[in-house]
């Protein structure tokens, strides 16, 4: 059942289809065992307030960061939480969640960093399921705990660091700034409606181009745009090339999560790596170049 | 609310809360709502009225436009519970870290900040009652 096509996906053109499934492609499959859904969201209430059911809950501060360092959870903890959601190396995961599914990329991407592949993403999320009135519940699911034998994470592949951004740059490799216009210009140290979390200068990274993360979805249903669309916007309009090697970034690299998705599946480019130091880092670094 | 230690109980407590709020009432404020109640930093685009009362306190009024806003509606009902009424020199006294007092792990930095901004926005309402009533 899992493996048939997602003809809605197909329809519009992607690179690597694959990674991405129609709210009716899970509407189908709620049963199925080979499949676990997972909501991953800004606010942790959303999904106690009522989720797809049989879904499980990622939190991106309390499952997917390192508690005390300013990095990922190691090897041990993700397969605890592998554990703990019932998912095997066998399990296909696929995520979704409220803002166009921001945090469910920024899940997906750290899943990728313990290479668990057999992972998608439900177009449009949160807001489209429920756009639909498809089934929600409060019932949290109880799941068999698993065995889950994880690789040490692979960050080389799909992470930047700011060694990699500063080397990238002596290469005059290609940035991708996904923030807003305001963000990237300096004129605003931190998103509309966010707090500043303490970035000491505004500003981009030289040479970044600027295309805001949410372009790239339709505000009416937070589903991706179409492929031609999307080319449109990072091909046509940024110059950027499929074999470039591109560094997206953001504030925190949840935002830039959605772009790399784009950009590495929906659009194929094979080398595109997400700097999650981001602004929060580079703006306080001593002595890095800034542009204005 | 501080005395709920069980996780789940929390949480439950919480979408209580949200279920229970109650948008402003039209006679105080109608759509579009004015930009200058919007509380800056929400993302949950909240919005705060303060309505004076004969005794000298207010009764808070609130709007949550995004339907993803449940921890801001959650915050929103307990606002009015517990402030709506209570003499304006003791709203002022309330911390905005209460926030994290009431939301513990579910709340994000972030978000955190938004509904700390909500209590602040509470808070000056009050300061600004408080100065008309001084002035007459």
């Amino acid at each position: 059942m899992s493996q048939v096509l997602d003809r809605e996906v197909l329809d519009k053109g992607y690179a690597v289809p694959d990674v991405l499934v129609s709210t009716q492609w899970v509407a189908d499959r709620l049963n199925d065992t080979d499949i676990r859904i997972i909501e991953s969201n800004e606010d942790p209430l959303l999904y106690p307030s009522g989720h797809i059911p049989g879904a499980a809950q990622v939190d991106w501060t309390n499952d997917l960061n390192d508690p005390i360092r300013r990095d990922y959870i190691n090897r041990e903890a993700f397969e605890k939480l592998m554990s703990r959601i019932g998912v095997t190396t066998e399990t296909t995961v696929v995520f979704y969640g409220d803002k166009n599914n921001w945090w469910a990329t920024y899940a997906f991407w750290v899943f990728q960093l313990f290479n668990h592949t057999r992972a998608k993403v439900m177009d449009g999320g949160r807001l489209k399921w429920q756009n639909e009135g498809r089934p929600m519940t409060r019932d949290i699911p109880q799941f068999k705990p698993a065995r889950y034998q994880a690789p040490e994470r692979q960050d080389p592949k799909i992470r930047a660091f700011r060694e990699n951004v500063l080397e990238h740059l002596r290469q005059r490799g290609r940035l991708v700034d996904v923030r807003s216009r305001e963000e990237y210009t300096g004129e605003r140290l931190h998103m509309e409606a966010y707090p500043n979390e303490g970035a000491l200068r505004g500003g981009h990274i030289p040479g970044a181009a600027n295309v805001p993360w949410s372009r790239a979805a339709n505000p009416g249903d937070g589903t991706f745009r179409r492929a031609e669309e999307l080319r449109d916007i990072y091909l046509k309009e940024q110059g950027l090339k499929p074999e470039d090697s591109i560094i997206a970034y953001c504030r925190i690299g949840e935002r830039s999560s959605h772009t790399w998705f784009v950009l590495k599946y929906l659009l194929g480019f094979p080398d595109v790596k997400n700097y999650d130091g981001s602004w929060t880092e580079w703006g306080n670094l001593v002595n890095v170049p800034i542009e204005k | 609310m501080s005395s709920v230690e069980d996780q789940n109980q929390r949480v439950q407590m919480l979408l209580d809360f949200a279920g229970h709020f109650k948008e402003v009432p039209e006679r105080v404020a109608r759509r579009p709502f004015p930009e200058q109640r919007r509380v800056a930093f929400c993302e949950s685009e909240a919005y705060v009225w303060a309505e004076k009362q004969p005794d000298g306190t207010a009764k808070f009024h609130f709007a949550v436009e995004n339907p993803s806003g449940i921890s801001a509606k959650a915050l929103a009902y307990i606002l009015d519970r517990t402030l709506s009424g209570v003499p304006l020199d003791e709203v002022l006294r309330v911390k905005p870290g209460i926030v994290s007092t009431i939301f513990r792990q579910n709340i994000s930095m972030g978000k955190g900040m938004g509904l700390m901004a909500m209590v602040q926005t509470v808070q000056k309402l009050a300061r600004d009652l408080m100065r008309e009533t001084a002035a007459h």
